[in-house]
């Protein structure tokens, strides 16, 4: 058997346990497909594989038990899918193009959730068109809002979702929903001075608490959608840790911009010899140093006025 | 007589009133709800028709223009006392039948309950009522079964009917400007609803022993207390009283009144500490009583207008409606005739 397993990666197929096995990856950005598109991986598992399917950790399907000679097939099967997900690819019916940066995550957002700050699943989607295909090795998730379901502090880029609530005083009537939900479920960013509602910005996250607990509407939700960028968390051997805070109140161009950079930053940085081509972006900042990442993170981006940036970036965790 | 209009036409008509009254309306304030990117639909000034929400009910009354959340009643420093200054224009209020009914409600609670309210009173004078005709109800809606599906007491009537204007005059002023901006239709009356997916039925005998039965009971654990319920009623009318005091200069300051419910902690506060009514079933039980029984015992017809608000606002899905079905149960159990 002759396989450049290089080439089986990259088209998003496993190298397994099991000589001539291989398993297909399929990315689901955003963590959302519609439900006729089910039967394409059941045709595939059941014709192709063992008939089983694995739910990955990052909200893929995972397909084992696929010969290696029948990947050209699968591929071929595949195409409705990538197709309908709006998935970059070089040429049809040859599957996906890259599997190095990771499928993009996202918690169910505003779609369902009332906790929800934005829409997790288009935002995803939306990176998805802009980066990939790539082979570098970056994992991006977002969740709706910072309770953080969707655990984005574990990753490269986390995109927490905020809304900067806003307050009609005229409408409030002291009944302190607001000020008790804020004190025992989020960070006591709310004061009651004269019957009325003092918002603590700096100590706000953005979380829309307040607004979930008002009776009158006195607290709104802006019509900007905010997020807090966190950067370079991640599992693993060696350094384990959470992303750190990089900027609160940013935007969703900005953020599109400062993942963009981050390749460029990484195709300049990454060390030639990493195994399988692959380096962890935090290793490779903890290598040129913070502000040289910052030089390239921020080439070009145009925050908005309310953006408040970190300075300056520690990391901590576990070192083995 | 009714009258037909373009929606540009009748623009002319809401532009040229504009210049003597300030014009309110149901209107969606986008993204303006409790949740991300849903729209809240409430009271709001308009300048044109398209901005006027037809489609979907309001979440929240016409109430607060004539009783605001939070309304400064008049400013004090050391000897002197100040009013505060009321809306200079007057005023044109849309809203269906049942809001119709409910102006009646709070007119007999602030005008005719002892000495008229001055506050209430002031801005009760300026304002005309447009009633926006009701073809079909909503979903919570049960007006019909409250009597409250039909109103002949507004100053003009608002009906849009594909895409065109419907208008019927009762005050001269609106006869005189449709008469200029539109054109006369024979027959037109406003529409009202005639059945409503939601149906209540109220005991006739019921009474205060009501109190004691344990239908209340479960209202313990699975109301919250939040108040959306009388915040969003068109008939609640309690507030509070509020002083308060300049940080700068504590010797001067404002006296409000704000809006308060009987759901929400401290309603019931007493000088001395005392506090009643702790458990929310208690005062699930005042509420509803308050709404069909004690005011009725008072003025001789029914509190609540069946607008239904209240069951689409509650975040624990708590429906009004169907309390007041389970009230003929709870009267054969504390009449002792039920099955128990």
């Amino acid at each position: 058997m002759d396989i450049n397993v290089k080439q089986v990666r990259k088209n998003a197929f496993r190298v397994t346990k099991t000589r001539g096995i291989t398993a297909s990856r399929i990315r689901i950005p955003g963590g959302h497909l519609d439900a006729d598109l089910l039967p394409v991986i059941q045709r595939i598992a059941q014709e192709y594989g063992d008939g089983s399917i694995h739910l990955t950790v990052r909200q893929g399907v995972e397909i084992p038990g696929i010969r290696y000679e029948d990947m050209p097939q699968v591929n071929q099967l595949l195409q409705p899918l990538i197709d309908r997900m709006g998935i970059n690819q070089e040429e049809p019916g040859t599957g996906y193009s890259s599997a190095g940066t990771r499928n993009i995550s996202a918690c169910i957002g505003n779609r369902v959730c009332p906790y929800g700050c934005y829409d997790t699943t288009a935002f995803a989607q939306r990176i998805e068109k802009a980066i990939f295909p790539h082979d570098l090795h970056f994992k991006i998730a977002l969740t709706g809002c910072p309770n953080d379901c969707a655990k984005v502090r574990l990753h490269d880029f986390g995109i927490i979702g905020m809304t900067l609530p806003q307050y009609e005083k005229d409408r409030c009537v002291d009944c302190r929903a607001c000020v008790k939900a804020c004190a025992k479920k989020s960070v006591d960013a709310l004061r009651t001075v004269n019957y009325k509602v003092e918002r603590n910005h700096e100590k706000c996250i953005g979380c829309g608490e307040c607004v979930i607990n008002c009776p009158t509407r006195a607290w709104t939700r802006s019509q900007e959608q905010y997020y807090r960028l966190v950067l370079f968390g991640r599992t693993g051997k060696r350094n384990p840790r959470l992303a750190v805070d990089f900027i609160k109140w940013v935007d969703e161009e900005s953020i599109l911009k400062i993942i963009k950079n981050t390749y460029a930053y990484v195709q300049a940085h990454i060390d030639p010899n990493a195994p399988g081509g692959k380096e962890h972006i935090g290793y490779i900042v903890d290598r040129t140093g913070v502000q040289e990442y910052l030089k390239w993170a921020l080439q070009d981006v145009n925050l908005p006025d309310c953006a408040e940036v970190s300075s300056p970036l520690y990391w901590s965790g576990l070192h083995y | 007589m009714g009258y037909r209009l373009s929606t540009d036409a009748m623009n002319q008509v809401l532009a040229e009133l504009g210049k003597q009254y300030a014009i309110y309306a149901p209107k969606c304030y986008p993204g303006g709800n409790t949740f991300s990117e849903v729209d809240c639909i409430r009271y709001g000034e308009v300048h044109t028709v398209e901005e006027i929400e037809t489609e979907r009910k309001s979440d929240y009354s016409f109430k607060e223009l004539l009783l605001p959340f939070s309304e400064t009643l008049f400013f004090f420093t050391e000897n002197t006392i100040q009013e505060a200054s009321v809306i200079e224009k007057d005023m044109v209020i849309f809203l269906r039948s049942c809001d119709l009914h409910a102006v009646r409600r709070l007119d007999e609670i602030y005008l005719r309950n002892g000495l008229p309210d001055f506050y209430y009173q002031r801005l009760r004078e300026k304002v005309q009522f447009v009633l926006i005709g009701c073809p079909a109800a909503f979903d919570s809606c049960f007006c019909v079964d409250m009597g409250t599906n039909r109103s002949d007491n507004y100053d003009a009537a608002f009906e849009l009917r594909g895409g065109q204007v419907y208008m019927a005059a009762r005050h001269p002023q609106w006869e005189a400007l449709l008469r200029q901006y539109g054109e006369p239709v024979e027959g037109f009356a406003p529409s009202y609803v005639t059945e409503t997916p939601t149906r209540v039925s109220i005991p006739a005998d019921l009474s205060p022993a009501v109190a004691k039965s344990t239908v209340w009971d479960e209202y313990d654990k699975r109301c919250i207390g939040c108040g959306r319920c009388n915040y969003a009623c068109p008939t609640c009318t309690c507030f509070t009283m509020q002083d308060i005091y300049y940080t700068d200069n504590a010797k001067a300051g404002e006296r409000r009144r704000v809006a308060a419910s009987c759901m929400v902690d401290g309603f019931t506060d007493v000088a001395g500490g005392g506090s009643y009514r702790k458990k929310h079933g208690e005062r699930m039980r005042f509420k509803v009583l308050h709404k069909v029984y004690d005011f009725k015992q008072r003025n001789g017809y029914q509190m609540c207008v069946g607008c239904g608000r209240c069951d689409d606002v509650c975040p624990e899905y708590i429906s009004f409606s169907a309390i007041l079905n389970k009230l003929e149960e709870a009267m054969q159990e504390v009449r002792g005739d039920g099955q128990q």
